[in-house]
């Protein structure tokens, strides 16, 4: 019997989930799935480079607010399609990854996340100061009260995101179990040694800062509609930057599954508490759970679950 | 008679950190197939030299041709691909990988750019290169549970795994017992019959004399001298220089 390849998991849970989003009529899990799918495709992207080469990059929110302005601006200028907004955004994003990545990659450890961190707030700055798309007092995007095919428009935006989930997951997992991603690995384990051995850094690097920056700016394109207002603060919350380093570290950053895992738990915690206590309880949920994840399972929830599978190995062994 | 063309030919090297000058204005030569030891006191520069030659760190002033090519402007991993390849002084193993998985990274990245026939695939290539330095029952291991020494030779089989044209061997035999220095002395002659050109670098003189055609001498980042192993051992210059009259 010829073995199942392993990229089927992913499309049928997707698909299941579609199933499901047919048959649930309440809209609340609509819009609260909908954030929990956007985590998964932040945390998928931030790994891609974070995870694999171990560049940690502060500035997730830079790329998810490029992606989200800049459908902001074709919403502005003739209203396209959903599709190509996110493209546009996608496109955008990889391309200041690209530039980011020249400017930034030669710099080590605290100095590139200084500089992500940076980007993110430089691009604010700008958009806060840039009229065409509302400046400081945002921009209210008209959504469609239905579209053809799906029950509601929410129901649209939840399925075009789990569409990004689904390409976010299966883009890491192809770049983790090709030579890129043991390039990667190399770069992450030493850098010096990688390149004397003849993989070219910068260029494995660029490349994934621009999949990286790319994806999150797509997850960014349809949150104007998502959320009707986008003013700055919104689109370049600090909440995207910790989160998208929060959950590949808490699921674990060397398996594609490791940010899944994380974004699933994370946005799930932090939807509840929004919902039962308060919204500002988010980012202390956030660092307890990292700060006890750093120190007591620093390779994550994969990583806990590798040393069971292991120990029962050894034990089966002797 | 004709001089047959160097595969490396190094001119003028030239290093400075800061105030201290590393490397003044080093020549060095070596033919396709040499075996060469690179000798010198604690702190002379040899490390710094592999560093300026495998494009590691650039020098400030000098050219360096390899195989016919100016490489002086090369990042490092296309010097790799070209053939330089060096082993580290401090191992500096891929530790997340396995030992095996170590070896696959320049099988896959440096080997294939002039790899010869290419019948057999990486793993079982790296296979064959453990065997040789003696770690084929470690290969499935991680590489960080490895000791000192097993470190050192996984630095020798990763360079070895690049295909080099021209190895550089940095203190590789540092801590070894005496048979094992032997053992590495045997892998690199049949490298060296493979020919590959080998520079060793070495504090154990045993090892350079069994080894080594030429010697080079460097000293406070100067060459003093350079010359077949035995007038360079009685050079009075050398003799000086390590026995610090
Ligand atoms: N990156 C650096 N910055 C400053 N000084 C350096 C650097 N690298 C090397 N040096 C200095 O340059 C000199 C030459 O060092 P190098 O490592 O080349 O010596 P070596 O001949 O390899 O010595 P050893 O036999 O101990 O390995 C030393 O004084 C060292 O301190
Ligand atoms: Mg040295």
């Amino acid at each position: 019997m010829r073995r199942i390849p392993s990229w089927i998991w992913p499309v049928l849970v997707a698909l299941f989930i579609l199933a499901l989003s047919r048959v649930v009529k309440n809209e609340y899990y609509m819009f609260a799935g909908y954030v929990v799918l956007q985590y998964i495709v932040l945390a998928s992207a931030w790994n891609i480079l974070g995870g694999y080469s171990g560049y940690v990059n502060f500035g997730s929110a830079a790329f998810f607010g490029i992606g989200a302005y800049g459908a902001v601006v074709l919403d502005k200028l003739w209203q396209p399609p959903l599709v190509v907004a996110i493209v546009f955004g996608g496109i955008v994003a990889s391309l200041v990854g690209l530039v980011t990545a020249y400017l930034t990659l030669r710099l080590r450890g605290v100095f590139f996340a200084i500089a992500t961190l940076a980007l993110a707030i430089v691009l604010q700055t700008l958009v806060m100061n840039w009229d065409f798309v509302g400046g400081p007092l945002g921009y209210y995007s008209v959504r469609p009260d239905s579209i053809a095919g799906f029950p509601s428009y929410v129901n649209y935006l939840f399925v075009i995101m789990l569409g990004l989930a689904l390409i976010a997951v299966l883009v890491a997992r192809a770049i983790e179990l090709s030579f890129i991603g043991r390039g990667l690995a190399a770069i992450r384990d030493n850098e010096l040694a990688a390149e004397c051995c003849g993989v070219p850094t910068l260029r494995l690097k660029v490349f994934a800062t621009m999949v990286s920056g790319g994806l999150m700016g797509m997850a960014g394109a349809p949150f104007p509609y998502y959320i009707t207002y986008l003013d700055p603060n919104s689109a370049f919350s600090l909440a995207y930057g910790i989160n998208s380093i929060a959950m590949p570290l808490i699921g674990g950053m060397t398996h594609w599954i490791g940010p899944v895992i994380g974004a699933v738990l994370l946005a799930v915690i932090q939807q509840v508490a929004t919902v039962t206590i308060s919204s500002e309880l988010n980012l202390m949920i956030v660092g307890v759970l990292l700060i006890s994840f750093i120190t007591l399972a620093p390779n994550g929830i994969v990583g806990l679950f590798e040393r069971y599978r292991q120990k029962r190995q050894r034990r089966l062994s002797t | 008679m004709t001089t047959q063309s160097p595969l490396l030919d190094a001119m003028s090297i030239r290093k400075r950190f800061g105030g201290f000058v590393a490397l003044d204005a080093v020549d060095i030569a070596i033919r396709p197939g040499e075996r060469v030891g690179l000798i010198g006191p604690n702190g002379s520069g040899k490390s710094t030299l592999v560093n300026c030659l495998s494009g590691a760190i650039s020098s400030d002033t000098g050219t360096i041709r390899f195989d016919g090519r100016a490489i002086e402007r090369l990042p490092a991993h296309q010097r790799t691909r070209l053939g330089i390849v060096r082993t580290f002084q401090i191992p500096l193993p891929f530790t997340s990988m396995t030992v095996i998985g170590n070896l696959t990274i320049p099988l896959r990245f440096a080997a294939r750019h002039h790899a010869v026939g290419g019948t057999t695939n990486d793993v079982e290539q790296a296979l064959l290169i453990l065997e040789d330095v003696g770690l084929r029952d470690k290969a499935h291991e991680p590489s960080a549970g490895l000791t000192q020494v097993e470190l050192r030779k996984l630095e020798l089989a990763r360079a070895v795994a690049a295909r080099p044209k021209l190895l550089i061997a940095d203190e590789t035999m540092a801590g070894l017992s005496n048979s094992e220095v032997d053992e590495i002395i045997l892998l690199l002659f049949k490298l060296n019959e493979q020919g590959i050109a080998i520079i060793m670098i070495e504090h154990i003189m045993r090892a350079v004399m069994a080894f080594s055609q030429r010697a080079i001498v460097l000293v406070a980042g100067k060459k003093i001298a350079d010359d077949t192993t035995d007038v360079v051992i009685n050079n009075a210059e050398v003799v000086r220089a390590y026995l610090g009259e």
